[in-house]
């Protein structure tokens, strides 16, 4: 080394006016509950059990999604319509318990693309954080959309004509 | 009984603890924020505006934490040794002259607490027995990181308290005075004493990073290895004692270098605005803070951009390199003084 390397004196100041250009740079941080970064149009987060136009489930329970899951996070109790039932499920047999893991959950979309129904969306919203586990196991109640038309959850942006005819498409291993 | 005087500097005494404490405390916030902003991050802007409530919560956090004394510690030592930090941490302030004189009703106040006229000395005396609270409670934590982290501390304070000591040796060469007070007072204008002892000043602020444990020079207290060093063992409202006896010395360090070699409350052109003596020493006393603020932030800058010295590195550098150089100053300044008979540069009467 050279003096002027030995002596480390020009070397620490060099170092330091990188640190202060850091001080004065933008932050790279979003604070956020205030702010939210811009997110994929198909991002994958929270699910949603969507509701037919006129306010019924569409899932019938057949237990696709949660053959499909590689994570086994769903489980599924099927139970039958019964008659005067017929304004709150669309098919003649509904889930009668469905429950998503949001801890074993990989938010891989397997089970919307299983699914014949078109009945379960992954959205872009996030899985609130909780303080235990329990909580992470959503069941029906925050599952299902609601009824209210105004409050209906979008995914048009998942169900588009494409996707549809993809999945009519029974060549493809996912209709096996 | 000159109660006037007891009473002023009773009430002055308290206002610089306070100062001191609360400048302390902030120091962890604007440490915190300093790295953040260094690393391209925010730091602490949740508790209140912009964060500033934060070291309360931190405070807080403190005292509501569980307090463990192990079970093989000598409870006595490892009670004393936060202790010991803490109180002589304070103690310095008392001889730093905060401001000039306040002229009230035809009597003069000083805003220094005790003008010794062996100023340096103390300082000294109380950042060597600063050590001892370092050394005391990481061997009465009866644990190996602990007591690996107080000998570092043990070793490195004496060796850069050789080279620190030189330093100022040179500097009292220029000076011919050892209290604080006179020494600001020669600084008067621009005469600061780090245009007459550069060499001295390098030396000096090294030392006193070494001296309050700061990065690079933290060895006795580094995470990755020792796991806290000299206090692994110690919670609660203990730990928050050693850690806020280093902002404090840090303060502390800060306002010696500034009175030492950047005036104290010397301010240049202050003189030509033509403002009464009773503005132009608060005035001096808010360029003081503004000159420590400098340096403590120097410290935190320091700090979040150079890595810790390897611990041979650190015994070289001390031995090896400043030691050499804070004699070489001695004999330098001594040369220079004696051979042009050019008496002390700062000293207004013999000029």
């Amino acid at each position: 080394m050279t003096f002027v390397e030995r002596i480390y004196l020009p070397a620490i100041v060099k170092g330091m006016f990188i640190t202060l250009k850091h001080f004065f740079k933008k932050k790279a941080t979003i604070s956020y509950p205030e702010q939210t970064r811009e997110f994929s149009q198909i991002y994958r987060g929270l699910h949603v059990l969507k509701r037919d136009d006129e306010g019924r489930e569409r899932c019938t329970a057949c237990g696709l999604c949660a053959v499909a899951c590689p994570a086994e996070a769903i489980i599924m109790i099927a139970a039958e319509r019964k008659p005067g039932e017929e304004h709150l499920y669309r098919e003649e047999k509904y889930a009668e318990v469905y429950e998503i893991n949001m801890l074993r959950c990989i938010f891989c979309g397997d089970c919307e693309e299983a699914c014949p129904k078109e009945a379960i969306f992954l959205t872009d919203r996030i899985v609130e954080s909780e303080y235990e586990r329990l909580p992470f196991v959503y069941g029906k109640d925050r599952l299902v959309e609601p009824l209210d038309l105004n409050l209906r959850i979008d995914v048009s942006v998942r169900q588009t004509e494409n996707v549809l005819k993809f999945k009519q498409n029974k060549r493809f291993a996912h209709n096996k | 009984m000159d109660w006037i005087l007891y009473i002023y500097k009773t009430i002055f005494l308290i206002i610089i603890f306070l100062v001191t404490l609360v400048v302390a405390m902030y120091s962890t916030y604007g440490e915190r924020k300093v790295a953040a902003f260094m690393q391209d991050r925010r730091g602490p802007n949740r508790a209140g505006l912009f964060g500033l409530l934060q070291p309360i919560a931190d405070g807080v956090k403190m005292f509501m934490k569980e307090e463990i004394i192990p079970t093989t510690a000598n409870r006595v030592l490892f009670i004393l040794g936060p202790s010991i930090a803490m109180t002589t941490a304070m103690l310095t302030g008392v001889v730093i002259p905060w401001g000039d004189t306040i002229t009230i009703g035809g009597r003069e106040f000083s805003m220094q607490i005790a003008d010794l006229n062996i100023g340096i000395l103390y300082v000294f005396a109380m950042v060597s027995i600063g050590v001892y609270g370092i050394m005391i409670g990481g061997w009465a934590s009866n644990n190996k990181y602990a007591l690996l982290g107080s000998i570092r501390a043990a070793s490195q304070m004496i060796s850069y308290e050789i080279a620190m000591g030189m330093s100022i040796v040179a500097l009292i060469l220029t000076t011919g005075t050892l209290s604080l007070h006179e020494i600001v007072e020669q600084q008067h204008g621009m005469h600061w004493n780090v245009f007459y002892q550069p060499l001295g000043f390098l030396i000096f602020l090294i030392c006193a990073f070494a001296e309050t444990n700061r990065a690079p020079f933290d060895l006795p207290e580094c995470e990755t290895e020792l796991i806290g060093g000299y206090h692994t063992e110690y919670s609660s409202m203990k730990l928050g004692f050693y850690l806020f006896a280093e902002y404090i010395n840090m303060f502390i360090s800060s306002a010696v270098i500034a009175t030492l070699y950047f005036g104290g409350y010397n301010m240049p052109f202050i003189d030509q605005l033509g403002l009464s003596a009773n503005v132009v020493t608060l005035l001096g006393s808010f360029f003081f803070f503004l000159k420590i603020l400098g340096f403590i932030f120097l410290f935190m800058w320091i700090r979040w951009t150079l890595p810790r010295f390897r611990y041979d590195q650190l015994m070289n550098l001390g031995w090896k390199k400043l030691m050499p150089m804070a004699i070489f100053n001695i004999l330098a300044t001594g040369a220079y003084y004696y051979f042009t008979e050019f008496n002390y540069p700062n000293t207004p009467c013999k000029l």
